[in-house]
């Protein structure tokens, strides 16, 4: 928009990206677990500059009850940006691109959640964006699984997430927002760590074959970062001091 | 935490390889047994489980519970059970087996906001549990003032054979009856007592995972009665 494309330098001659980071760098992450008291489980992210919270319900009963499913529980996902997150004020209606996250995340999440533990059931997850940067589907599905983890909602597995990209001809980690104007690819990638899962996949751009498996494991060892910030996130709400 | 078959664990960790039988809160994945939830796990003679410490109340058969009356229908009682399904208590249950909805009305025996000491009679998840009064011991809660905590806490506030709970009521004289649903009803004929016991269950549930909490807990009542 004020920038034009060429005034953005991506990658220095020095292996720096524009925001100072070297290529396999992801943004600082931050997480805290149950910051919400009326929820049954919550978290808070800050992913970049990402600021993002997660509130979850349940299991508990469905309405409209047409919708309860009879032999397993359902996952009602709703991720919602706030109209200070970006700099020109957003609608707060639901915008297209918010109905395709809401519903990606949803399904990112659905293998790792024990729903067949509770029919008739539902649980809710709402994620609102405070301050958005690049990434924010990746950051907010990472605040989710902290959520439903600290709800008690029986899991599988933690669900990580990080995204990859392409810019300047090269893969890098982690892509930020002015990287996903400007660059030519942008792949997030959620992970199930201990189960060598993927659960959400998908691409922006092209890539050639050989480039499409680099950046899938760069996206994957993101996840796995970000696994170990989840996982200290939930030691220190539970466990305080005493975790290993 | 020094005992090695005893570890702090979130969703996903792995608690062990091998042929472990998997109990509560676990789930087998190839030959690993993988926790389902953040608690503690603990693995004895053959099983695997996690205890945990957070989560709602799953209805099991022959729970004791505490309920309150949120609304009737003809033929039953809607009870919250602090679960994800509303327990169901039976008109028979409590006006016997000649009940007639056309002669007794429901509201004279129990009605909203009333409490009630109860036992899980039935509960498979396809239908919404099915809750009973009928034994001794069980029935409407005329006075004491309810408590709510987390479900996953109930172990640690009844302690090692009801260590726990036993110091609590010895220190403060206060009759408490615990619902495996994380409703607690505390009754005292002082208020002193009252308070005293309410702040200790406010401290279980506070720092349940911390070792040693039963001396901590009689530290607090002794030093709050001199």
């Amino acid at each position: 928009m004020g920038v034009k494309k060429s005034d953005i330098v991506l990658l220095d001659d020095k292996g720096l990206r524009c925001d100072g980071r070297k290529i396999d760098q992801p943004r600082r992450i931050m997480i805290k677990a149950g910051v919400l008291k009326n929820a049954n489980g919550s978290a808070y992210i800050e992913f970049g500059e990402n600021k993002i919270l997660a509130g979850v319900f349940g299991p508990r009963d469905v309405h409209p009850k047409h919708l309860a499913n009879t032999d397993r529980g359902i996952l009602r996902c709703r991720y919602h940006m706030q109209p200070f997150s970006v700099s020109e004020r957003k609608n707060p209606a639901p915008s297209r691109r918010e109905i395709e996250i809401s519903k990606v995340i949803k399904e990112a999440l659905e293998p790792a959640v024990m729903l067949e533990n509770f029919p008739r059931t539902v649980v809710d997850i709402f994620i609102e964006i405070l301050q958005a940067d690049g990434g924010s589907r990746c950051a907010a599905l990472d605040a989710a699984a902290v959520a439903l983890a600290d709800a008690g909602i029986p899991m599988r597995d933690m669900v990580s997430a990080c995204a990859a990209g392409k810019v300047a001809d090269t893969i890098v980690l982690d892509i930020n927002n002015e990287e996903d104007q400007e660059g030519q690819a942008d792949m997030p990638v959620a992970y199930m760590p201990n189960l060598e899962k993927i659960t959400l996949i998908q691409l922006d751009g092209v890539l050639t074959p050989q480039e499409y498996e680099k950046c899938v494991n760069t996206a994957i060892s993101g996840c796995k970062l970000v696994y170990e910030i989840q996982k200290k996130a939930l030691r220190d709400k539970f466990f305080g001091d005493e975790s290993q | 935490m020094d005992d090695p078959k005893r570890k702090y664990v979130i969703p996903g960790d792995v608690i062990t390889t091998g042929p472990y039988r998997a109990e509560e809160n676990v789930h087998l994945f190839g030959d690993k047994i993988i926790a389902t939830a953040v608690g503690i796990s603990e693995i004895f003679d053959s099983g695997v489980r996690v205890i945990p410490l957070t989560g709602m109340y799953i209805p099991r058969i022959d729970d004791f519970i505490i309920g309150i009356v949120r609304s009737h229908t003809s033929l039953s009682w809607e009870l919250a059970i602090n679960s994800c399904y509303p327990g169901i208590l039976p008109a028979q249950d409590v006006f016997g087996r000649d009940f007639d909805p056309k002669v007794d009305s429901l509201t004279s025996r129990l009605k909203k906001g009333d409490l009630i000491a109860a036992r899980v009679a039935n509960s498979d998840r396809s239908r919404d549990p099915l809750i009973t009064i009928a034994d001794r011991d069980l029935g409407k809660i005329e006075d004491g003032e309810l408590v709510k905590i987390s479900p996953t806490k109930i172990p640690r506030l009844i302690g090692k054979r009801g260590s726990m709970i036993q110091s609590i009521e010895g220190a403060t004289k206060a009759q408490i009856t615990i619902g495996q649903n994380g409703y607690i009803v505390v009754s005292c004929p002082e208020a002193e007592g009252l308070l005293k016991a309410l702040d200790a269950i406010r401290m279980v549930e506070e720092q349940a995972h911390v070792p040693n909490l039963t001396e901590r807990i009689q530290q607090m009542l002794g030093s709050n009665s001199e």
